[in-house]
């Protein structure tokens, strides 16, 4: 398990190679890149905010892949989560999970991203030239960390 | 009983600090006793634990609901529903 909750940007390409990189085992890496979207309720967004529990955050992501690796046949998993005040079209996130088959790197990687969004302390602030506010948790979200319960 | 408590997101802008030290009574024993204790001491806690159904609770870096019962030297954070990712 790799978790890395930074400031700074990550390499994608490099972080995902690494994950197969003489591993013989694996057959599939899946994963999924979160970005900061360029407008909010279609009004330009000038930056968000992603604010953070130390401590906290790195725990909830251990107890997620301990979860994740007692329901699917997993090689490795990663998570970068990014803080800090990020530019429009910026990367937020990067979650992988690798494995011998698709399926399980799949299903693995989609589950750890629906409960990253309503377990990992995070909360984000969205500027726009109406000025800033704390975005609201979805309805949404939770119905999608539901359906793996 | 002392506790260090943490606040994130709006709860910390509206109680205008990120973390402070607290010495409780003796008739604090869980996370609501603590919050009721807090909304009497100033407005500022009361404004911020106005809805507890937007506060999310922690003790010790793991989720918690609010009969949970608080130990010496516990952190407790209070932050709003999360939104990360």
């Amino acid at each position: 398990m790799v978790v890395k909750v930074q400031q700074q940007d990550f390499d994608a390409g490099a972080e995902l190679s690494a994950m197969s990189e003489g591993r013989d085992e694996v057959g599939a890496v899946a994963s999924f890149i979160g970005l900061v979207r360029k407008t909010v309720d279609g009004k330009p967004l000038a930056a968000m905010t992603l604010e953070h529990y130390p401590g906290m955050t790195e725990r909830q992501l251990e107890q997620l892949e301990a979860t994740a690796r007692e329901r699917w046949s997993l090689d490795e998993v990663l998570i970068i989560h990014r803080f800090g005040r990020l530019e429009p079209g910026t990367q937020i996130v990067l979650c992988a999970a690798s494995s011998a088959h698709r399926q399980d790197a799949f299903d693995a990687c989609m589950f750890l991203m629906d409960w990253l969004k309503t377990k990992a302390p995070f909360w984000k602030y969205e500027e726009t030239e109406d000025g800033g506010t704390w975005v609201a948790a979805k309805q949404s979200d939770d119905d999608a960390a539901a359906r793996w319960k | 009983m002392k506790l260090k408590l943490v606040y994130f997101a709006w709860i910390r802008d509206k109680i205008g600090k990120a973390e402070e030290v607290v010495e409780v009574d003796q008739a604090v024993k869980t996370i609501t006793d603590l919050v009721n204790w807090l909304r009497t001491h100033s407005d500022v806690y009361a404004d911020a634990f106005t809805d507890m159904s937007t506060v999310r609770c922690a003790i010790n870096l793991d989720y918690v609901i609010a009969d949970a019962v608080l130990s010496e030297g516990d952190e407790v954070g209070f932050f709003p529903p999360v939104t990360g990712g």
